[in-house]
């Protein structure tokens, strides 16, 4: 399993493999929100948890079809399928080599970015730990989105319909914390929330995906 | 009728409008396709049958 | 090999649901008529809405059947994923635009009652907004099905989509709720009319309610039947074209 995953991350970091290129849309992103909006700070200072906690949803679902697609194109997804590792181990690998590679920079950049928007104080610490917990579930619910539609050809917009819904109550409790943290307001419930859901995404949902990975490999 | 409705009577009646239009929609398509699917299924099943019969 | 149906289930189906479409054209018409007539006609306004309150007779069976839909195809899911019936699967694939339909006019008729009591054309509401949640879960599954072409796969997958949608809806409500709740406190912004609905308010009520939930049965079986067909054509259309 190890080897899968330094596989996959070598994958990804090599040129031509999309590093970086979540970062880049969050930073477009975060920079054309006040174009928006207009760029009084009162303004993107209220905004800015639940703009930063869009930016990096969207970014993460825009390097999603990499998760699978490239391995499926190549036949290399019907050899992991017989190899001895479990189907649920698989796509719970790459769901952690998707988070490294996009959910983790993105975490790590957002209090960098929340200073383009104004982000209040406190705010920094609750958004970096909220997205720190919520991005692993941002991954492997799209990894299970993913293999929904691998194989489909023009399948990112399918997946995005289907993914974008199962992302709301990540966003809503993770977004929560973010601008509570920022006002200064109590953040217990919803940090409880976040970490309860994606505790039981990461440990439930990849039964689901390789369910769905099976199928689609028959 | 009209009177009955008061002050709400355009909030009233575009709601009901709006349901049956959408109501009508759904039930007219449903019929229109299965009228459709019928009679293709009819036609390949005669054609399968006299192909056989030949 | 003789013409007949592949399995014995889907022809026992169609002949059954033959015999009973007609009596249920009859038996929806006539409930919903009743229904819509009285609470239309025949029922007074409410001191605080208004003639709105008349929206009730649509709004709360269609909000009802939306989410009844999705809990019909959850069950015929499961009921594939288990038993592998064919005819379940079709089932969930014909009650799915039916679900997504009730669940546009529960939304449009939930937004025009709150239009005079809120000032506005929408607001984020959580019922409202669980109920526009609950529409991109329709879109996502019409779409997957529309989108796969081997049935067996569509069916399996569209299935586990709907498992993994049904609990991601029910997370989703109560994150709405929570979400809500925090920005509008106390403000009663909710249409439920979870007060004591007076009996003249209720009885055509329950009229609408039966009438939205015999069409949608009508409509599932309508449905479903082409469904049936529309598989037993492809498949017949491909061993032809295999000889």
């Amino acid at each position: 399993m190890i080897a899968l995953l330094k596989r996959d991350l070598a994958l990804a970091i090599r040129a031509g493999g999309g590093f970086g290129l979540g970062l880049a849309f969050f930073l477009i992103v975060v920079t054309l929100v006040p174009f928006g909006v207009g760029p009084q700070s009162e303004l993107l200072s209220r905004i800015a948890p639940g703009i930063l906690w869009l930016g990096a949803l969207l970014a993460c679902l825009l390097s999603l079809d990499r998760i699978l697609a490239l391995d499926w194109e190549d036949g290399s997804l019907d050899l992991l399928a017989t190899a001895p590792l479990p189907m649920e181990g698989i796509v719970s690998i790459k769901a952690l080599a998707h988070w490294l590679t996009t959910g983790l920079p993105l975490v790590l950049a957002a209090p960098v970015f929340g200073v383009l928007l104004n982000l209040a104080g406190p705010g920094f610490v609750w958004l970096t730990l909220s997205l720190a917990i919520g991005t692993p579930a941002l991954s492997v619910i799209g990894t299970f989105g993913a293999a929904l539609t691998v194989g489909l050809k023009r399948g990112g917009l399918l997946m995005s319909l289907l993914v974008l819904p199962l992302y709301v109550p990540t966003l809503i409790f993770g977004a929560e914390v973010a601008r509570r943290g920022a006002e200064g307001m109590a953040v217990e419930t919803p940090l409880m929330m976040l970490a309860g859901i994606s505790c039981a995404v990461i440990a439930l949902l990849p039964f689901a995906s390789a369910a769905v990975l099976r199928v689609n490999l028959r | 009728m009209i009177p009955e409705l008061g002050k709400y009577a355009g909030a009233v009646l575009s709601a009901y409008a709006v349901s049956f239009v959408f109501l009508g929609l759904i039930v007219w398509l449903s019929v229109k396709r299965a009228r459709k699917i019928r009679a293709q299924l009819e036609e390949v099943e005669q054609r399968l049958k006299s192909q056989r019969s030949q | 090999m003789a013409s007949i149906w592949e399995y014995a289930n889907p022809k026992k189906f169609i002949d059954t649901s033959n015999r009973v479409i007609p009596a249920l054209w009859l038996l929806t018409s006539l409930c919903l008529a009743i229904g819509l007539i009285w609470g239309f006609f025949f029922t007074p306004d409410d001191y605080r809405q208004g003639s709105t309150v008349k929206i009730f007779y649509l709004h709360v069976p269609s909000a009802l059947m939306a989410i009844n839909a999705w809990f019909m195809m959850l069950v015929a899911s499961l009921i594939w994923i288990v038993r592998r019936h064919h005819v379940s699967a079709l089932a969930a694939r014909a009650a799915a635009p039916v679900g997504m339909v009730m669940t546009l006019i529960a939304l449009f008729t939930g937004a025009i009652w709150g239009q005079p009591m809120w000032g506005t054309w929408w607001a984020w509401d959580p019922r409202l907004t669980s109920f526009l949640i609950l529409f991109l879960f329709y879109l996502g599954y019409i779409a997957l099905w529309e989108a796969i072409e081997n049935d067996d796969t569509a069916a399996d997958l569209t299935a586990v989509l709907c498992l993994v949608g049904s609990v991601f809806a029910v997370l989703s409500r109560y994150a709405v709720n929570f979400w809500n709740q925090g920005l509008h406190q106390g403000a009663s912004l909710s249409l439920d009319a979870e007060e004591n609905v007076a009996d003249v308010f209720w009885y055509p009520a329950l009229m609408t309610m039966g009438g939205f939930i015999l069409l949608f049965i009508l409509l599932v079986l309508i449905r479903t039947q082409t469904e049936i067909r529309a598989r037993r054509m492809r498949a017949l259309l491909a061993r032809e074209r295999m000889q």
